[in-house]
Protein backbone atom coordinates (compact mmCIF):
# COMPACT_ATOMS: atom_id res chain seq x y z
CA UNK A 1 0.00 0.00 0.00
CA UNK A 2 1.71 3.13 -1.19
CA UNK A 3 -1.26 5.49 -1.19
CA UNK A 4 -0.26 9.02 -0.24
CA UNK A 5 -3.81 10.28 0.16
CA UNK A 6 -6.76 9.55 2.40
CA UNK A 7 -9.66 7.40 1.29
CA UNK A 8 -11.74 10.57 1.30
CA UNK A 9 -9.56 12.46 -1.15
CA UNK A 10 -9.24 9.39 -3.37
CA UNK A 11 -13.03 9.18 -3.54
CA UNK A 12 -12.90 5.62 -2.21
CA UNK A 13 -16.32 4.26 -1.25
CA UNK A 14 -14.91 3.14 2.12
CA UNK A 15 -14.49 6.80 3.09
CA UNK A 16 -18.21 6.69 3.88
CA UNK A 17 -18.91 5.10 7.30
CA UNK A 18 -22.22 3.72 6.00
CA UNK A 19 -20.38 1.78 3.29
CA UNK A 20 -18.02 0.32 5.90
CA UNK A 21 -20.88 -0.66 8.20
CA UNK A 22 -22.82 -2.25 5.34
CA UNK A 23 -19.79 -4.31 4.44
CA UNK A 24 -19.12 -5.33 8.05
CA UNK A 25 -22.71 -6.46 8.50
CA UNK A 26 -22.77 -8.39 5.24
CA UNK A 27 -20.93 -11.55 4.18
CA UNK A 28 -20.19 -14.10 6.92
CA UNK A 29 -22.23 -12.17 9.50
CA UNK A 30 -25.30 -11.93 7.25
CA UNK A 31 -25.34 -15.56 6.14
CA UNK A 32 -24.66 -16.98 9.61
CA UNK A 33 -21.17 -18.35 9.02
CA UNK A 34 -19.93 -16.11 11.83
CA UNK A 35 -21.88 -14.88 14.87
CA UNK A 36 -22.42 -11.14 15.14
CA UNK A 37 -20.62 -9.41 18.00
CA UNK A 38 -23.86 -9.03 19.93
CA UNK A 39 -24.64 -12.73 19.51
CA UNK A 40 -21.16 -13.57 20.74
CA UNK A 41 -21.57 -11.38 23.84
CA UNK A 42 -24.93 -13.04 24.55
CA UNK A 43 -23.35 -16.46 24.17
CA UNK A 44 -20.98 -15.62 27.03
CA UNK A 45 -23.52 -13.57 29.02
CA UNK A 46 -21.36 -10.48 28.55
CA UNK A 47 -23.90 -8.21 26.92
CA UNK A 48 -25.16 -5.59 26.70
CA UNK A 49 -22.04 -3.56 27.47
CA UNK A 50 -22.62 -0.60 29.75
CA UNK A 51 -20.25 2.10 30.99
CA UNK A 52 -18.47 1.84 34.33
CA UNK A 53 -16.93 4.89 35.99
CA UNK A 54 -15.91 7.50 33.40
CA UNK A 55 -12.16 7.98 33.79
CA UNK A 56 -10.79 8.89 30.38
CA UNK A 57 -11.88 11.62 28.02
CA UNK A 58 -10.31 10.90 24.65
CA UNK A 59 -10.44 14.01 22.51
CA UNK A 60 -9.83 13.86 18.79
CA UNK A 61 -8.55 17.32 17.87
CA UNK A 62 -8.86 16.75 14.14
CA UNK A 63 -8.01 14.42 11.29
CA UNK A 64 -5.07 16.37 9.86
CA UNK A 65 -1.77 14.48 9.99
CA UNK A 66 1.64 14.78 8.37
CA UNK A 67 1.61 11.01 7.71
CA UNK A 68 -0.64 8.73 5.66
CA UNK A 69 -0.32 5.37 7.40
CA UNK A 70 -1.58 2.29 5.58
CA UNK A 71 -3.51 0.99 8.58
CA UNK A 72 -4.97 4.29 9.86
CA UNK A 73 -8.47 3.87 11.26
CA UNK A 74 -8.99 7.64 11.18
CA UNK A 75 -8.19 7.97 7.45
CA UNK A 76 -6.02 10.88 8.57
CA UNK A 77 -3.60 12.75 6.35
CA UNK A 78 -2.38 16.15 5.20
CA UNK A 79 -5.51 16.51 3.06
CA UNK A 80 -7.92 16.24 6.00
CA UNK A 81 -9.18 19.61 7.21
CA UNK A 82 -11.54 18.64 10.06
CA UNK A 83 -10.41 20.45 13.18
CA UNK A 84 -11.89 21.19 16.62
CA UNK A 85 -13.04 24.79 17.14
CA UNK A 86 -11.94 26.90 20.13
CA UNK A 87 -15.55 26.85 21.30
CA UNK A 88 -15.59 23.02 21.41
CA UNK A 89 -12.23 23.00 23.18
CA UNK A 90 -13.81 25.31 25.78
CA UNK A 91 -16.71 22.86 26.13
CA UNK A 92 -14.24 20.05 26.77
CA UNK A 93 -12.46 22.14 29.43
CA UNK A 94 -15.78 22.89 31.06
CA UNK A 95 -16.56 19.17 31.37
CA UNK A 96 -13.11 18.56 32.87
CA UNK A 97 -13.70 21.30 35.45
CA UNK A 98 -17.12 20.03 36.45
CA UNK A 99 -16.40 16.31 36.63
CA UNK A 100 -13.67 14.02 37.88
CA UNK A 101 -11.81 13.12 34.73
CA UNK A 102 -8.60 11.27 35.61
CA UNK A 103 -7.05 11.18 32.16
CA UNK A 104 -7.36 13.29 29.04
CA UNK A 105 -6.13 11.46 25.96
CA UNK A 106 -5.40 13.77 23.02
CA UNK A 107 -5.42 12.17 19.62
CA UNK A 108 -5.99 12.97 15.96
CA UNK A 109 -4.59 13.01 13.22
CA UNK A 110 -1.54 14.59 14.71
CA UNK A 111 -2.96 16.50 17.70
CA UNK A 112 0.11 18.75 17.80
CA UNK A 113 -0.91 20.23 14.43
CA UNK A 114 -3.96 21.86 16.00
CA UNK A 115 -3.18 25.62 16.26
CA UNK A 116 -4.63 25.70 19.80
CA UNK A 117 -2.83 22.56 20.96
CA UNK A 118 -0.43 24.33 23.34
CA UNK A 119 -3.15 26.60 24.69
CA UNK A 120 -5.44 23.62 25.30
CA UNK A 121 -2.83 21.54 27.14
CA UNK A 122 -1.85 24.55 29.25
CA UNK A 123 -5.48 25.20 30.13
CA UNK A 124 -6.03 21.58 31.15
CA UNK A 125 -3.01 21.76 33.47
CA UNK A 126 -3.88 25.20 34.86
CA UNK A 127 -7.63 25.05 35.28
CA UNK A 128 -8.69 21.43 35.81
CA UNK A 129 -7.95 18.59 38.21
CA UNK A 130 -7.06 16.17 35.41
CA UNK A 131 -4.16 14.03 36.61
CA UNK A 132 -2.80 12.71 33.35
CA UNK A 133 -2.57 14.29 29.90
CA UNK A 134 -1.74 11.82 27.16
CA UNK A 135 -0.63 13.02 23.75
CA UNK A 136 -0.66 10.41 21.00
CA UNK A 137 2.29 11.65 19.00
CA UNK A 138 3.34 10.13 15.70
CA UNK A 139 6.93 11.24 16.54
CA UNK A 140 7.78 12.56 13.06
CA UNK A 141 5.74 15.69 13.75
CA UNK A 142 8.38 16.71 16.31
CA UNK A 143 10.87 17.09 13.45
CA UNK A 144 8.47 18.09 10.69
CA UNK A 145 8.71 21.85 10.97
CA UNK A 146 10.55 24.41 13.10
CA UNK A 147 7.31 25.45 14.76
CA UNK A 148 7.11 21.99 16.36
CA UNK A 149 10.70 21.82 17.58
CA UNK A 150 9.82 23.22 21.01
CA UNK A 151 7.30 20.45 21.66
CA UNK A 152 9.60 18.16 23.68
CA UNK A 153 10.26 21.03 26.12
CA UNK A 154 6.55 21.86 26.15
CA UNK A 155 5.76 18.21 26.97
CA UNK A 156 8.25 18.28 29.85
CA UNK A 157 6.86 21.53 31.24
CA UNK A 158 3.30 20.22 31.20
CA UNK A 159 4.20 16.68 32.33
CA UNK A 160 2.60 15.23 29.23
CA UNK A 161 2.52 11.45 28.93
CA UNK A 162 3.71 10.71 25.39
CA UNK A 163 2.40 7.62 23.63
CA UNK A 164 3.80 7.00 20.18
CA UNK A 165 3.15 4.52 17.42
CA UNK A 166 6.07 2.44 16.28
CA UNK A 167 5.06 -0.63 14.27
CA UNK A 168 8.46 -2.29 14.54
CA UNK A 169 12.00 -1.79 15.73
CA UNK A 170 13.38 -2.07 12.23
CA UNK A 171 13.11 0.17 9.21
CA UNK A 172 11.42 -1.96 6.58
CA UNK A 173 8.22 -2.89 8.39
CA UNK A 174 7.83 0.58 9.89
CA UNK A 175 8.27 2.43 6.60
CA UNK A 176 6.00 0.00 4.77
CA UNK A 177 3.18 0.81 7.17
CA UNK A 178 3.83 4.48 7.91
CA UNK A 179 5.71 5.83 4.90
CA UNK A 180 9.27 6.15 3.61
CA UNK A 181 11.69 7.71 6.07
CA UNK A 182 9.33 7.46 9.04
CA UNK A 183 11.50 4.97 10.90
CA UNK A 184 14.65 7.09 10.81
CA UNK A 185 12.73 10.21 11.86
CA UNK A 186 11.00 8.26 14.63
CA UNK A 187 14.38 7.15 15.99
CA UNK A 188 15.60 10.75 15.98
CA UNK A 189 12.44 11.94 17.73
CA UNK A 190 12.71 9.22 20.39
CA UNK A 191 16.34 10.20 21.01
CA UNK A 192 15.22 13.80 21.32
CA UNK A 193 12.62 12.81 23.91
CA UNK A 194 15.14 10.61 25.74
CA UNK A 195 17.52 13.58 25.92
CA UNK A 196 14.79 15.54 27.70
CA UNK A 197 14.39 12.71 30.21
CA UNK A 198 11.46 10.94 28.60
CA UNK A 199 11.39 7.16 28.73
CA UNK A 200 14.49 6.76 30.87
CA UNK A 201 14.27 4.14 33.62
CA UNK A 202 12.64 5.61 36.76
CA UNK A 203 11.89 8.89 34.96
CA UNK A 204 8.47 10.35 35.75
CA UNK A 205 8.30 11.59 32.15
CA UNK A 206 6.37 8.71 30.63
CA UNK A 207 7.12 7.56 27.11
CA UNK A 208 5.24 4.51 25.85
CA UNK A 209 5.15 2.95 22.42
CA UNK A 210 2.29 1.39 20.53
CA UNK A 211 2.76 -1.65 18.34
CA UNK A 212 0.18 -2.78 15.85
CA UNK A 213 0.73 -5.67 13.44
CA UNK A 214 1.94 -4.90 9.93
CA UNK A 215 -0.62 -7.13 8.29
CA UNK A 216 -3.62 -9.39 8.70
CA UNK A 217 -2.63 -11.08 11.95
CA UNK A 218 -3.08 -10.49 15.65
CA UNK A 219 -0.40 -8.96 17.86
CA UNK A 220 1.74 -11.40 19.81
CA UNK A 221 2.32 -11.41 23.54
CA UNK A 222 2.69 -7.81 24.75
CA UNK A 223 5.41 -8.56 27.31
CA UNK A 224 7.53 -10.60 24.90
CA UNK A 225 7.29 -7.94 22.20
CA UNK A 226 8.16 -5.23 24.73
CA UNK A 227 11.30 -7.16 25.66
CA UNK A 228 12.29 -7.48 21.98
CA UNK A 229 11.59 -3.78 21.30
CA UNK A 230 13.56 -2.65 24.34
CA UNK A 231 16.57 -4.79 23.50
CA UNK A 232 16.62 -3.77 19.82
CA UNK A 233 16.05 -0.03 20.33
CA UNK A 234 18.62 0.16 23.13
CA UNK A 235 21.25 -1.80 21.20
CA UNK A 236 20.77 -0.14 17.83
CA UNK A 237 19.87 3.44 18.82
CA UNK A 238 20.45 3.83 22.58
CA UNK A 239 16.72 4.48 23.00
CA UNK A 240 14.74 3.86 26.19
CA UNK A 241 11.00 3.77 26.66
CA UNK A 242 8.69 2.59 29.41
CA UNK A 243 5.99 0.28 28.07
CA UNK A 244 4.92 -1.21 24.78
CA UNK A 245 1.18 -1.41 24.15
CA UNK A 246 0.01 -3.94 21.58
CA UNK A 247 -3.07 -2.88 19.65
CA UNK A 248 -5.08 -5.04 17.27
CA UNK A 249 -5.91 -3.49 13.90
CA UNK A 250 -9.66 -3.01 13.70
CA UNK A 251 -11.30 -3.81 10.37
CA UNK A 252 -12.33 -0.28 9.47
CA UNK A 253 -11.17 2.53 7.19
CA UNK A 254 -7.77 2.09 5.54
CA UNK A 255 -7.05 -1.23 7.25
CA UNK A 256 -10.39 -2.49 5.92
CA UNK A 257 -9.31 -1.32 2.47
CA UNK A 258 -6.09 -3.32 2.87
CA UNK A 259 -7.97 -6.43 4.05
CA UNK A 260 -10.24 -6.31 1.02
CA UNK A 261 -7.49 -5.56 -1.50
CA UNK A 262 -5.29 -8.37 -0.15
CA UNK A 263 -8.26 -10.79 0.02
CA UNK A 264 -7.67 -11.28 3.74
CA UNK A 265 -10.98 -9.83 4.96
CA UNK A 266 -12.99 -12.98 5.72
CA UNK A 267 -10.04 -14.88 7.16
CA UNK A 268 -9.16 -11.91 9.39
CA UNK A 269 -12.75 -11.60 10.65
CA UNK A 270 -12.79 -15.33 11.33
CA UNK A 271 -9.50 -15.00 13.24
CA UNK A 272 -10.96 -12.19 15.37
CA UNK A 273 -14.16 -14.13 16.09
CA UNK A 274 -12.33 -17.33 16.98
CA UNK A 275 -10.00 -15.41 19.28
CA UNK A 276 -12.92 -13.83 21.18
CA UNK A 277 -11.96 -13.59 24.85
CA UNK A 278 -14.85 -12.96 27.29
CA UNK A 279 -12.40 -11.60 29.88
CA UNK A 280 -11.27 -8.95 27.39
CA UNK A 281 -14.92 -8.17 26.64
CA UNK A 282 -15.44 -7.24 30.29
CA UNK A 283 -12.50 -4.79 30.23
CA UNK A 284 -12.94 -3.04 26.89
CA UNK A 285 -11.93 0.60 26.95
CA UNK A 286 -15.36 1.90 25.99
CA UNK A 287 -16.50 1.06 29.51
CA UNK A 288 -14.36 3.79 31.10
CA UNK A 289 -13.67 6.10 28.17
CA UNK A 290 -15.66 8.64 26.23
CA UNK A 291 -14.52 9.79 22.81
CA UNK A 292 -15.10 13.36 21.62
CA UNK A 293 -14.87 14.07 17.91
CA UNK A 294 -13.47 17.24 16.32
CA UNK A 295 -17.03 18.56 15.98
CA UNK A 296 -17.90 17.86 19.62
CA UNK A 297 -20.04 14.75 19.24
CA UNK A 298 -19.68 11.94 21.75
CA UNK A 299 -18.82 8.34 20.94
CA UNK A 300 -18.12 5.17 22.90
CA UNK A 301 -14.64 5.00 21.34
CA UNK A 302 -12.47 6.45 18.59
CA UNK A 303 -13.46 3.58 16.27
CA UNK A 304 -17.17 4.25 16.69
CA UNK A 305 -16.35 7.89 16.02
CA UNK A 306 -14.87 6.98 12.65
CA UNK A 307 -17.96 4.92 11.86
CA UNK A 308 -20.12 7.85 13.03
CA UNK A 309 -21.90 5.67 15.58
CA UNK A 310 -22.77 8.29 18.21
CA UNK A 311 -23.47 7.27 21.79
CA UNK A 312 -26.93 5.96 22.47
CA UNK A 313 -28.09 8.84 24.66
CA UNK A 314 -30.32 11.89 24.48
CA UNK A 315 -27.10 13.84 25.09
CA UNK A 316 -24.58 13.16 22.34
CA UNK A 317 -22.62 16.43 22.21
CA UNK A 318 -19.99 17.81 24.58
CA UNK A 319 -21.75 21.18 24.63
CA UNK A 320 -24.79 19.65 26.37
CA UNK A 321 -22.81 17.20 28.51
CA UNK A 322 -24.71 15.70 31.45
CA UNK A 323 -22.79 12.91 33.16
CA UNK A 324 -25.88 11.07 34.44
CA UNK A 325 -27.53 10.90 31.05
CA UNK A 326 -24.33 10.03 29.24
CA UNK A 327 -23.49 7.21 31.63
CA UNK A 328 -26.97 5.73 31.51
CA UNK A 329 -26.59 4.07 28.15
CA UNK A 330 -25.73 0.88 26.36
CA UNK A 331 -22.54 0.93 24.33
CA UNK A 332 -23.08 0.89 20.57
CA UNK A 333 -21.63 -2.32 19.15
CA UNK A 334 -20.70 -3.64 15.72
CA UNK A 335 -18.65 -6.40 14.13
CA UNK A 336 -15.54 -4.17 14.36
CA UNK A 337 -15.72 -4.58 18.16
CA UNK A 338 -14.27 -8.09 17.74
CA UNK A 339 -10.94 -6.29 17.29
CA UNK A 340 -10.92 -5.22 20.94
CA UNK A 341 -11.87 -8.63 22.34
CA UNK A 342 -9.53 -10.90 20.39
CA UNK A 343 -6.84 -12.80 22.26
CA UNK A 344 -5.39 -10.72 25.05
CA UNK A 345 -7.74 -7.92 24.04
CA UNK A 346 -6.87 -4.48 22.73
CA UNK A 347 -7.29 -0.91 23.84
CA UNK A 348 -5.50 2.40 23.52
CA UNK A 349 -3.55 1.25 26.60
CA UNK A 350 -2.65 -2.10 25.06
CA UNK A 351 -3.83 -5.58 25.99
CA UNK A 352 -6.60 -5.87 28.58
CA UNK A 353 -6.81 -9.55 29.53
CA UNK B 1 -15.34 -36.39 0.19
CA UNK B 2 -13.73 -33.23 -1.11
CA UNK B 3 -11.51 -33.43 -4.16
CA UNK B 4 -8.44 -32.33 -2.26
CA UNK B 5 -6.58 -33.89 0.66
CA UNK B 6 -5.74 -30.63 2.41
CA UNK B 7 -8.33 -28.04 3.46
CA UNK B 8 -7.09 -24.91 5.35
CA UNK B 9 -10.28 -25.02 7.44
CA UNK B 10 -9.19 -28.41 8.85
CA UNK B 11 -6.41 -26.73 10.80
CA UNK B 12 -9.03 -25.05 12.97
CA UNK B 13 -10.52 -28.48 13.69
CA UNK B 14 -7.25 -29.90 14.99
CA UNK B 15 -8.67 -30.08 18.51
CA UNK B 16 -11.40 -32.44 17.32
CA UNK B 17 -8.94 -35.34 17.18
CA UNK B 18 -9.66 -35.65 20.91
CA UNK B 19 -13.31 -36.42 20.17
CA UNK B 20 -12.62 -40.01 19.22
CA UNK B 21 -9.87 -40.66 21.78
CA UNK B 22 -10.13 -37.99 24.51
CA UNK B 23 -7.51 -39.37 26.89
CA UNK B 24 -4.69 -39.55 24.37
CA UNK B 25 -5.81 -36.39 22.58
CA UNK B 26 -5.90 -34.41 25.80
CA UNK B 27 -2.49 -35.70 26.82
CA UNK B 28 -1.09 -34.73 23.43
CA UNK B 29 -2.42 -31.16 23.60
CA UNK B 30 -1.25 -30.72 27.19
CA UNK B 31 2.20 -31.91 26.10
CA UNK B 32 2.11 -29.70 22.99
CA UNK B 33 1.23 -26.59 24.97
CA UNK B 34 3.94 -27.29 27.54
CA UNK B 35 6.53 -27.74 24.81
CA UNK B 36 5.80 -24.33 23.33
CA UNK B 37 5.71 -22.40 26.60
CA UNK B 38 8.63 -20.13 27.53
CA UNK B 39 11.40 -22.29 28.96
CA UNK B 40 15.14 -22.56 28.57
CA UNK B 41 14.37 -21.63 24.98
CA UNK B 42 12.16 -18.62 24.34
CA UNK B 43 8.77 -19.02 22.68
CA UNK B 44 10.25 -17.06 19.78
CA UNK B 45 13.12 -19.55 19.33
CA UNK B 46 10.69 -22.45 19.54
CA UNK B 47 8.50 -20.87 16.90
CA UNK B 48 11.45 -20.73 14.49
CA UNK B 49 12.36 -24.36 15.21
CA UNK B 50 8.74 -25.34 14.60
CA UNK B 51 8.72 -23.46 11.31
CA UNK B 52 11.87 -25.23 10.14
CA UNK B 53 10.55 -28.65 11.14
CA UNK B 54 7.21 -27.85 9.47
CA UNK B 55 9.05 -27.56 6.18
CA UNK B 56 11.14 -30.66 6.73
CA UNK B 57 8.01 -32.73 7.40
CA UNK B 58 6.23 -30.74 4.65
CA UNK B 59 3.09 -30.11 6.69
CA UNK B 60 1.00 -27.32 5.09
CA UNK B 61 -1.06 -26.91 8.27
CA UNK B 62 2.09 -26.38 10.32
CA UNK B 63 3.60 -23.98 7.77
CA UNK B 64 0.40 -21.91 7.88
CA UNK B 65 0.29 -21.96 11.68
CA UNK B 66 3.95 -21.15 12.32
CA UNK B 67 4.24 -18.47 9.66
CA UNK B 68 1.37 -16.67 11.35
CA UNK B 69 2.83 -17.41 14.79
CA UNK B 70 6.17 -15.97 13.66
CA UNK B 71 4.54 -12.79 12.39
CA UNK B 72 2.72 -12.38 15.70
CA UNK B 73 5.98 -12.82 17.57
CA UNK B 74 7.72 -10.17 15.45
CA UNK B 75 9.94 -12.67 13.64
CA UNK B 76 11.13 -11.23 10.36
CA UNK B 77 10.84 -12.93 6.98
CA UNK B 78 14.63 -13.18 6.65
CA UNK B 79 14.81 -15.05 9.96
CA UNK B 80 12.03 -17.39 8.83
CA UNK B 81 13.82 -18.19 5.58
CA UNK B 82 17.11 -18.74 7.39
CA UNK B 83 15.39 -21.20 9.73
CA UNK B 84 13.97 -23.08 6.75
CA UNK B 85 17.47 -23.35 5.31
CA UNK B 86 18.65 -24.93 8.55
CA UNK B 87 15.92 -27.55 8.19
CA UNK B 88 16.67 -28.01 4.50
CA UNK B 89 20.40 -28.35 5.16
CA UNK B 90 19.81 -31.09 7.72
CA UNK B 91 17.38 -32.86 5.41
CA UNK B 92 19.69 -32.73 2.39
CA UNK B 93 22.66 -33.55 4.59
CA UNK B 94 20.79 -36.55 5.91
CA UNK B 95 20.29 -37.75 2.34
CA UNK B 96 23.87 -37.09 1.31
CA UNK B 97 25.52 -38.65 4.34
CA UNK B 98 23.99 -41.94 3.16
CA UNK B 99 26.31 -41.52 0.19
CA UNK B 100 29.01 -42.88 2.47
CA UNK B 101 26.92 -46.02 2.92
CA UNK B 102 26.66 -46.26 -0.87
CA UNK B 103 30.40 -45.83 -1.22
CA UNK B 104 31.09 -48.50 1.43
CA UNK B 105 28.74 -50.96 -0.24
CA UNK B 106 30.10 -50.13 -3.67
CA UNK B 107 33.67 -50.81 -2.62
CA UNK B 108 32.71 -53.98 -0.80
CA UNK B 109 31.06 -55.41 -3.89
CA UNK B 110 33.56 -54.22 -6.43
CA UNK B 111 36.84 -55.81 -7.45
Amino acid sequence: MKNKKSLLSRGNRLAAPKAQLALLNDGPFADGRLPTFTEKLDQYNCGPLRPKLLEILQINLGYMCNQVCAHCHVDAGPDRKEIMTRSTLEDCLSVMRQHTIVTVDLTGGAPEMHPDFRWFVTQIRATTAVKEIIVRSNLTILLANKKFHDLPDFFVKNKVHVISSLPFYKKNKTDRQRGDGVFQQSMEALQLLNNKGYGRPDSPLLLDLVYNPSGAFLPGDQQALETDFKRALKTDFGIDFHHLFTITNLPISRFLEYLLASENYEEYMQTLVEAFNPLAAKNVMCTNTLSVSWDGHLYDCDFNQMLQLKISSSVDHIHNFELGKVQDRSIVLGQHCYGCTAGAGSSCQGSIA
Amino acid sequence: MKNNYYDPQDLKKFGSISDWQPELGDKFFAYYNSVFAEGELSAREKSLIALAVSHVVQCPYCIDAYTKDGLQKGIEKEEMMEAIHVGAAIKSGAALVHGVQMMNRHDQLSM
